[in-house]
């Protein structure tokens, strides 16, 4: 008999949290298996974020740190710098490093930091209860635009990885986006080719995801996928936006 | 070892690297500029990493970062930036991460100064940040004996895995004194088995999970009773304090930091006028050293006490609570940097003894 499908041992044996049709479980599966597949796991620590992936160090089999809100870069050069030889992700939302931790992740970014950061972009704060985010859609209705987003009033939502790829110490920025099969193999492929320009010490690396949270969209999870292909992918194009 | 000439901030840092410190997370503010600028060339020297943040809030949260991976790791900054550390230090605290914090205190709120003062007393003593917590705190009345707090500082951050800061007034930072520094080519760090520096499942080392979340009560409650049993410990064994001429005084000066040099100056300006008095000098802002002050304050002799503070009043407080009612306690101070001068105190004395 051939196993074509077994658990990765760099997820621990516990249950997740999230809620059916969520992409954090999905993107947590593809950062073990890249962990894996790498031979890195003994070197390899993350931090997990402020947000629905709080307690992602309860998930990954490596060495964890919890940051504060937005803070997860800032806690991955303390570590990076002792450790160079090391390897470390963050795993991030959008409301903790599009809004409160802009500074750390451009910081972190523009000094070359050889970190991977792993960036969900579910246009909302999941966690909190589906309050607006930075990268909530132009009348995207949330528990804080209840009316829609209104651009004059909060602005457009900010694009990141086009963002971040501006900036010289970053090695590798690239987006995907979880609605798809074909999608979902990409994705896991520029996760591998961001932990890949760690391991080569090119500089920054950042993954941005478009991750569905069908409990705060008020969608199905097959709803939710097709918003992402249908709402999402046309505002945040998907590629890679810088590759050195 | 021969004594040196050196302004306060560099020799603070050069006693740090002495104590095993190898990395620095700073951004600049007077008056501590002297730290960070130091660092940057000396961390390198010896195969450490200064690395410029940018801001208090990123510096201390690289610092959780290399203290949960295991390194011995200091920031510094003043007091507009301490208000910005206060998250990461609480992290720092509910994660168990050893790290040292300096703070040069400069006159606030707000931006406040940039000269000498003692107003972050109670953010250093009772919290800061948010949380049930406490950080030890030492206070340097000369160069030489912050040079010498600095092993200290690192040691028992270590020992007890503590966040540790150092509260100094300006002063401190910007004055220049002959000091001694010890060199330790012996230091022995200890071991850190908790801390993340690589897993390999089954091995020997358990998995790091550095952490201030804990979501059901059961477990904060576990978290915030093993703080607190530890706390307890270094309130009986780490208590420091200066106590000088106290012995039969009738005054007995209270202050810490600089000030307390110049009550000593005070001390001897009321000696000559045939007044005794006394200074108690708290070491340890925390564990505060309650018992030695009361002793000092509730002998037979003393008629009252005086705490000298360059702010509206703050450790006063404690130094009322550590005399219970037993002896008036009187302030003088002003907030800002109003550094009051020996003439003064021994005036407010002998004001005081006038009725
Ligand atoms: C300093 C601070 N501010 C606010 C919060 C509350 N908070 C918790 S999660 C969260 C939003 C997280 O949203 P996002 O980063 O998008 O993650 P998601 O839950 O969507 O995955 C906020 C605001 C906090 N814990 N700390
Ligand atoms: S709230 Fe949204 S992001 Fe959070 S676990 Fe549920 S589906 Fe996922
Ligand atoms: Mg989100």
């Amino acid at each position: 008999m051939t196993v074509v499908f077994k658990k990765t041992p760099v997820l621990r044996d516990v249950p997740l949290h999230y809620c059916p049709g969520c992409g954090h479980g999905i993107v947590h599966r593809m950062v073990s298996e890249v962990i894996e597949e790498l031979g890195i796991q003994d070197k390899c620590a993350g931090v997990a974020p402020v947000g629905c992936a709080v307690f992602a160090y309860n998930y990954f089999d490596v060495d964890m740190y919890e940051a504060a809100h937005g803070r997860a870069p800032a806690v991955a050069t303390g570590f990076k710098r002792v450790h160079p030889d090391h390897y470390i992700f963050t795993y991030q939302g959008d409301g903790d490093l599009a809004s409160i931790g802009t500074a750390e992740i451009v910081h972190a970014a523009h000094r070359g930091e050889k970190i991977t950061t792993i960036f969900i972009n579910n246009a909302i704060y999941g966690m909190t209860g589906g309050q607006m985010a930075p990268t909530t859609l132009v009348g995207q209705k949330t528990t804080t635009s209840p009316l829609g987003r209104d651009k004059d009033h909060c602005g457009e939502p900010i694009r990141m990885a086009e963002m971040l790829a501006t900036i010289s110490g970053s090695a590798f920025i690239a987006r995907c986006a979880l609605n798809s099969t074909p999608n979902l193999i990409k994705t896991k492929a520029a996760i591998k080719k961001a932990f890949e320009t760690q391991i080569a010490r090119k500089g920054f690396s950042m993954v941005e995801i478009l991750s569905p949270c069908p409990t705060n969209w008020g969608k199905s999870p097959a709803e939710a996928m097709d918003w992402i292909a249908d709402a999402m992918i046309p505002y945040y194009p998907l590629g890679t936006f810088k590759e050195v | 070892m021969a004594k040196k000439l050196m302004k306060g901030c560099e020799a603070i840092a050069e006693a740090a690297i002495q104590a095993g410190c190898r990395y620095f997370f700073g951004y600049p503010i007077t008056p501590q500029n002297d730290i960070p600028e130091y660092m940057s060339l000396r961390l390198p020297q010896v195969g450490g990493c200064f690395l410029q943040a940018e801001s208090e809030l990123a510096a201390i949260n690289m610092v959780y970062g290399a203290g949960g991976a295991g390194a011995r790791v200091m920031t510094s900054s003043s007091s507009p930036g301490i208000s910005l550390k206060q998250e990461g230090i609480s992290t720092c605290a509910a994660a168990e991460i050893p790290c040292v914090v300096v703070n040069m205190m400069r006159g606030g709120p707000g931006l406040g100064n940039i000269q000498a003062s003692q107003g972050d007393y109670f953010q250093a003593v009772k919290g800061g940040g948010h949380g049930d917590y406490h950080l030890i705190v030492y206070a340097p009345s000369s160069i030489q004996e912050a040079c010498d707090m600095m092993q200290k500082a690192f040691d028992v951050a270590d020992q007890y895995r503590t966040p540790v800061m150092i509260l100094a007034d300006g002063l401190i930072g910007q004055m220049m004194e002959p000091v001694e520094l010890k060199t330790n080519p012996d230091l022995v760090l200890p071991e850190k088995p908790w801390a993340a520096t690589g897993y390999t499942p089954g091995g020997k080392k358990p998995r790091s999970v550095l952490n201030s979340l804990y979501i059901e009560t059961e477990d904060l409650d576990q978290l915030l009773e093993r703080l607190f049993a530890r706390y307890a410990v270094i309130e009986a064994n780490e208590q420091m304090w200066e106590t000088y001429n106290t012995e039969g005084a009738e005054y007995i000066l209270c202050a810490y930091g600089t000030v307390a040099r110049v009550c000593k100056a005070a001390i001897r300006i009321l000696g000559e006028q045939g007044v005794k008095a006394g200074l108690v000098r708290p070491i340890s802002l925390w564990p505060f050293p309650s018992k030695a002050v009361h002793d000092a304050i509730v002998q037979d002799s003393v008629k009252e006490a005086l705490t000298v503070e360059v702010s509206s009043g703050q450790m006063v407080e404690d130094i009322r609570l550590a005399v219970n009612g037993e002896r008036p306690v009187q302030f003088m101070g002003k907030a800002g940097s109003y550094i009051p001068t020996a003439e003064e105190i021994a005036e407010r004395i002998l004001q005081m003894r006038r009725g």
